[in-house]
């Protein structure tokens, strides 16, 4: 009876952890942002990344002020994506990927490029949205459910009221609440974007990521996806890669302008946009390129 | 310039027929098939009643008392197709999830076609292989086993139909999009839970529908029952017993001298047919499923 209580932990500590190595794996402790706010999130620090031989970022120096949103801009290519990525470690999931350098996440003061980061429990502290909405072929419900479940919640009540909460906050819930248990693929693109953006939020991360969110979508879906981004500032840090200019300088506080794996320019949006300091900026911005 | 696309106009007339005549024959195959098939068996049922052929409890064309009861035949194939889903079916999800969530692209690369070879192997290799290996180690094993049993074929079937249950089902979870993975590992889940409750589900009409069509294989072998399962048509659940299987049947008799028209002769259209009824009930199950995998994502 031992062997199979033993065998049984093992299999849930298979679904739960990354590895058997816990008690060495490094884990983020943000139950103290709460009180203690600093102006910073994350301090990126000499970032190189390299896809096998290919240097797709060089050298980047970025601090992303804590419950702001940050936008990334530049041209195709240009490594936005990249580095937005590296904040969630999503590049470990493919082999032949590299990080140099440090992404310091405050207030822990912890590197999450480290090797011995738990990524499951930083994946829980950034969330993250897509470029085309991805819900799971699973209902409204359990779409949001998900994350929860993931975490390790089983009580039904408590599923339930953080669902119906997600979903509000993603400003769905109205459009929803009577058909939770239908197909997520029965929505509208929009709809189905705003429940990728409910599941991220459930968990309750520090920080989401948005990866070009509106690129597949309608002007009216976009304009609902940018009004949420900025109401959802208020608990949250925002980091948003982005195409448009004009959508980086509608939902922006602060903007960094990439080129060729480098940051040329990062400052306050409204500087970005009417005085640039570099001339590269100013090229990309008046449309001269990109 | 006329003459050039009166030339094209025929050249694609020429095309059209070609065509036509392949999937034609195609058609034409199947349709006589069942016509033989049909018209054979009709005659059976003229001399044997269809109530006697589902409702007696014993085999015995060629005996000097004959009984016409297909169900002995019919549990002997279960018997063994279902010991071979239940080896394959648990053994091809653990090989179709690591080749398609763990395994890398080199490891892919090697595995995959090595699972496919074993579709390439001559059943007859697997019908002695059965026999004169598999049997005497499961002997030793399995007590009151016999020399020809169910449970070994079984077993060995088992295996054969793997490039259907491991590799249909690894094809379909290969086909869930990559962004539908990366949203579930963007919330922290693991490797496995991620298989398991997001791929899997998403997958598993193609999966199902992989081992239906490897149980309809199974149900359709000839070769390795026949050498290693007996000749012995046999109304038992018991795996350590020899039995008969439709297929078994037809290859004994088809090989033996049975005058042209007899009744003997006529039964293995019969059980042919029925058969046919039974492969085409489950590749049509296989069928209905694989179009509903569309549907999901």
């Amino acid at each position: 009876m031992v062997m199979v209580g033993t065998i049984i932990n093992n299999i849930k500590s298979l679904f739960l952890k990354t590895t058997n190595k816990s008690t060495e794996t490094v884990k983020l402790n943000t139950k103290n942002d709460v009180k203690k706010e600093g102006d910073i999130k994350l301090e990126v620090k000499d970032l190189n990344f390299y896809y096998g031989d290919f240097r797709a970022l060089k050298n980047i120096n970025l601090k992303i002020p804590t419950r702001k949103i940050t936008a990334l801009i530049g041209p195709s290519g240009c490594g936005k994506t990249t580095l937005l990525r590296c904040f969630n470690r999503m590049h470990d999931l493919y082999p032949g990927s590299r990080y140099e350098g440090s992404i310091i996440f405050y207030p822990d003061g912890i590197n999450i490029l480290a090797p011995n980061i738990d990524l499951l429990n930083l994946r829980r502290k950034v969330g993250m949205v897509f470029q085309r909405p991805n819900p799971f072929p699973k209902s409204i419900f359990e779409n949001v459910a998900y994350g929860l479940r993931v975490n390790g919640i089983r009580d039904k009540k408590l599923i339930q009221e953080k669902v119906e909460w997600a979903l509000k906050s993603a400003a769905l819930w109205d459009e929803v609440k009577d058909r939770l248990n239908a197909n997520a693929y029965s929505l509208s693109g929009g709809q189905q974007q705003r429940l990728c953006i409910a599941r991220a939020i459930a968990i309750e991360p520090d920080i989401v990521l948005f990866d070009e969110p509106t690129s597949a979508l309608d002007p009216i879906s976009t304009a609902k996806i940018e009004e949420l981004i900025i109401t959802l500032k208020e608990k949250l840090t925002i980091i948003i890669v982005t195409h448009n200019m004009q959508q980086a300088a509608r939902v922006s506080d602060y903007t960094g302008f990439m080129y060729l794996g480098e940051l040329i320019e990062f400052d306050k949006t409204q500087k970005i946009f009417t005085v640039p300091s570099q001339k590269l900026t100013e090229d990309y911005i008046t449309g001269r390129f990109g | 310039m006329f003459s050039f696309i009166a030339y094209k106009k025929l050249l694609d007339k020429c095309v059209l027929a070609v065509f036509f005549t392949a999937g034609f024959i195609t058609i034409f195959i199947t349709v006589g098939i069942v016509y033989v098939l049909l018209s054979d068996a009709i005659r059976f049922f003229q001399e044997v009643p269809i109530e006697r052929f589902l409702t007696e409890k014993e085999w015995t064309p060629v005996f000097a008392t004959k009984k016409f009861g297909i169900w002995p035949l019919i549990t002997g194939t279960f018997l063994i197709a279902a010991i071979a889903v239940l080896v394959s079916v648990p053994l091809g999800l653990v090989i179709a999830i690591y080749l398609s969530e763990y395994a890398s692209v080199r490891v892919k690369e090697i595995a995959k076609p090595i699972i496919e070879f074993l579709e390439a192997v001559p059943t007859v290799v697997y019908g002695y292989f059965t026999l004169l290996f598999v049997t005497p180690i499961l002997q030793k094993i399995v007590p009151g086993l016999e020399a020809f049993n169910s449970l070994a074929p079984g077993i060995v079937l088992g295996f054969m139909i793997l490039p259907y249950t491991a590799s249909m089902a690894e094809d379909a979870m290969k086909g869930v999009p990559q962004r539908i993975r990366e949203a579930s590992y963007a919330l922290g889940a693991t490797r496995l839970r991620t298989a398991i409750t997001i791929v899997l589900p998403a997958a598993i009409s193609g999966v199902v529908a992989g081992f239906i069509l490897g149980a309809s294989r199974a149900i359709g072998e000839t070769m390795v029952v026949a050498i290693a399962a007996g000749m012995y048509p046999n109304l038992t659940l018991d795996p350590r017993e020899p039995i008969q299987t439709m297929t078994g049947y037809i290859v004994q008799v088809a090989l033996g001298d049975l005058p042209y028209g007899s009744i003997e002769y006529l039964s293995i259209f019969a059980v042919g047919f029925a058969l046919f009824i039974i492969a085409f009930i489950f590749n049509s199950i296989a069928l209905w499923l694989r179009s509903r995998i569309r549907e999901a994502y």
